[in-house]
């Protein structure tokens, strides 16, 4: 019987054509949704992991426990050592030391006494390397409002709000005023490169990138970092493989410093981008926002596709009325009408998730730009966004497609059991 | 309803009238407290001083000592250059007033230092800006409690709670215990207005220094941080000096 439905299904195209159209444009639908939404909201994370935690974090545990004051003199030692053997044991990860820092801008006048000043928050990263993907994460050079990306050591970027406030521009020199690590004073002329706008308030009132060779100049860090950011191949945020990779690096580098006899509160500490502070609860909330999102388009194409198939059904009940006249029974008459379904319903399904798969593959190289319709990029939100791609891509698309067809279908054919031959007669005017 | 009238009536006069209202409602220095504080400041203050000290501070991994010389006339000025490590040397700081200026060769800039980071750490250690810059007499900031008589490291003390009757002070509250006989404090509290312990500092070495008393070896704590604390060391010092004027100004600085 089921050899015979599926020819059935593709010679009579003029019954089959339209229910497998259908199902296929739900089935794309859904796939493409799906993955641009998780894209999105897996995007928003991208940027925390770029901007802030990294996939993966190592600092020393004693930094760990007091991060947020950004303590220096916690800082990793012996970073470069370091690099080597992490580029050994996870030559997948991109490694990228950092060090954060708060210090003063000092702006000032024609005598060289302060004209103004005001508190930045700072970050010094690898912004001159060949090969560097620094200025990329920091969405560099599109959120420049004036000036460049800063070409050699002693340039900085500044935030285009400060700037403003003490009427500085880009070739300017300002003094910024911190801390080395020992706690000394630290008191360095910069000029300014360029002016960037992050997007937030907070940033944008105080802050300053430079390289990372001028932090440690700056605060006597040599071959120093308060913290080395790791990023995993995937575009987005995957926290199973986060996870792993931290096992792993307990593993290796706990032994290391049992062996080595380090102090244990200087020793390096892994975490995930889910186990850094506030963290946690951006991912659940935003899946948690994403999954709601889906179930709900979910549930409107199901639905749709549900009403179709129960419309497919309904417009038959004179050939099932024949087909009893006939001497076929019902229950026969039932099955058929289930596999049919379910033949439709996996043939578009199959055609809407391919197309659909096809079109996020070519979206995730591509991006969609809207840097265009926004008047400035900033750093923290940039200008292009792309669909993700997730195992999931390829059954949610049957969900509607197959399930909700049965369905439809299914309940459709319960009047086949309510059909009399009589009224049969009546309809065919015999 | 007589008596809650009259009540009510003093209430309010105490607040339009703070002066008006009886001693047990409206502290004042216990007269036996304001003649420690005075000896006390007899001992520590002076109308101008040099000297030179070296501060030892006790980090998480590592020690630093910096050496400098200051001088300082009255409350309102003092100038200190620091003249070791080779990192700081020739870093001056000096304080007008209630404004501080800090000049570095390595930039070659006079930085003015206000406002909230005046409460930041200097060099790391454990003493503020703040900490450096208010060197008024304790009798002018400050109305004590009653002494009472307690042993501290083996000597005679006089434990005397501060309350600070001025509002520009570090420290609102105080607790203090003096050396009964020499009238130098040998162990300082500070607190905030909440009565949280802020910082520490224990005072040794008392020596006869021109007639007067002087702690020579200080240890700072900053209760609010981790770390050994910093250690305060006199290496030599001269009471009521000539300091030439330009040293106490801004042009002093370069």
């Amino acid at each position: 019987m089921k050899k015979f439905i599926f020819k059935g299904i593709l010679r009579d195209k003029g019954r089959s054509l339209l229910p497998v159209i259908v199902v296929s444009l739900g089935a794309l639908l859904t796939v493409f949704l799906y993955s641009w939404v998780t894209g999105v909201l897996g995007d928003s994370i991208e940027m925390s992991s770029n901007f802030e935690g990294g996939d993966v974090k190592i600092m020393t545990k004693a930094y760990a426990a007091e991060f947020n004051q950004f303590p220096n003199d916690l800082a990793l030692l012996d970073v470069e050592e370091l690099l080597k053997e992490l580029e050994t044991v996870f030559p997948e990860i991109n490694w990228a030391p950092r060090i954060r820092f708060g210090a003063l801008a000092d702006f000032p006048d024609s005598l060289g006494e302060t004209r103004g000043q005001g508190p930045v928050a700072g970050w010094a990263m690898d912004l001159l390397s060949e090969n560097t993907r620094e200025p990329e994460r920091f969405n560099l050079p599109a959120a420049i409002i004036r000036g460049k990306v800063p070409q050699k050591r002693g340039e900085v970027l500044l935030s285009e709000d400060l700037a403003a406030r003490f009427g500085a521009s880009p070739g300017d020199a300002f003094t910024l005023f911190g801390t080395t690590m020992e706690g000394g004073f630290s008191f360095v002329n910069f000029v300014i490169a360029g002016t960037v706008r992050f997007g937030t308030t907070g940033l944008d009132r105080g802050a300053v990138l430079m390289d990372l060779e001028d932090a440690r100049s700056a605060f006597a860090m040599e071959d120093a970092a308060g913290e080395i950011l790791g990023f995993l191949p995937e575009i987005h945020y995957d926290d199973r493989r986060a996870h792993e990779t931290v096992v792993r690096f307990n593993d290796h580098f706990g032994q290391f410093a049992e062996i080595s006899g380090d102090d244990a509160d200087f020793s390096p500490t892994m975490l995930t981008l889910s186990q850094q502070e506030g963290m946690a609860q951006i991912l659940v909330y935003s899946q948690a926002i994403s999954a709601m999102l889906i179930f709900l388009f979910v549930a409107a194409m199901a639905i749709v596709l549900w009403n179709a198939g129960l419309l497919g059904g309904l417009r038959r009940y004179t050939e099932f009325g024949v087909r009893i006249a006939l001497g076929e029974s019902k229950g026969h008459i039932y099955r058929s009408l289930i596999w049919e379904a379910l033949m439709i319903g996996a043939l578009g399904s199959v055609l809407g998730t391919a197309v659909g798969v096809a079109l996020v593959f070519i979206f995730s190289a591509r991006g969609f730009d809207f840097s265009s319709f926004m008047q400035n990029a900033t750093i923290l939100i940039p200008g292009v966004v792309r669909p993700a791609i997730t195992p999931v891509i390829y059954y949610i698309g049957f969900i509607p497609g197959v399930f909700s067809m049965v369905l439809g279908n299914m309940l459709a054919g319960t009047g086949i059991y309510k059909r009399e031959t009589s009224r049969l007669f009546n309809e065919l005017d015999v | 309803m007589k008596y809650i009238a009259i009540l009510l009536t003093s209430l309010l006069a105490g607040v339009l009238f703070p002066g008006i209202l009886p001693v047990p409602l409206c502290a004042q220095d216990n007269p036996e407290a304001l003649a420690l504080l005075k000896k006390v400041d007899n001992n520590l203050s002076s109308g101008s001083r040099i000297f030179e000290s070296s501060m030892t501070i006790h980090g998480r991994r590592s020690d630093r000592t910096l050496t400098s010389k200051s001088w300082s006339r009255g409350e309102d000025s003092a100038l200190t250059e620091y003249l070791a490590p080779a990192s700081e040397a020739g870093t001056k700081m000096l304080k007008l007033g209630d404004n501080l200026w800090i000049y570095t060769p390595a930039a070659d800039r006079t930085i003015q230092i206000s406002g909230h980071m005046l409460r930041q750490s200097v060099m790391g250690s454990d003493l503020s800006y703040e900490d450096f810059m208010d060197d008024r007499k304790l009798t002018e900031m400050y109305r004590a409690g009653a002494p009472v008589e307690d042993t501290l490291r083996g000597t005679r003390v006089l434990v005397v709670e501060l309350t600070a009757k001025v509002n520009d002070v570090a420290y609102p509250r105080q607790k203090m215990w003096v050396d009964a006989e020499k009238f130098v404090p040998l162990q300082r509290e500070m607190y905030a207005r909440s009565g949280q312990l802020l910082k520490k500092i224990e005072l040794y070495d008392v020596q006869r220094v021109q007639g007067r008393w002087f702690p020579t070896r200080m240890v700072y704590k900053d209760m609010l941080k981790t770390g050994g604390g910093t250690e305060f060391r006199i290496e030599s010092i001269v009471f009521d000096a000539d300091i030439p004027d330009y040293l106490l100004s801004k042009a002093g600085l370069r």
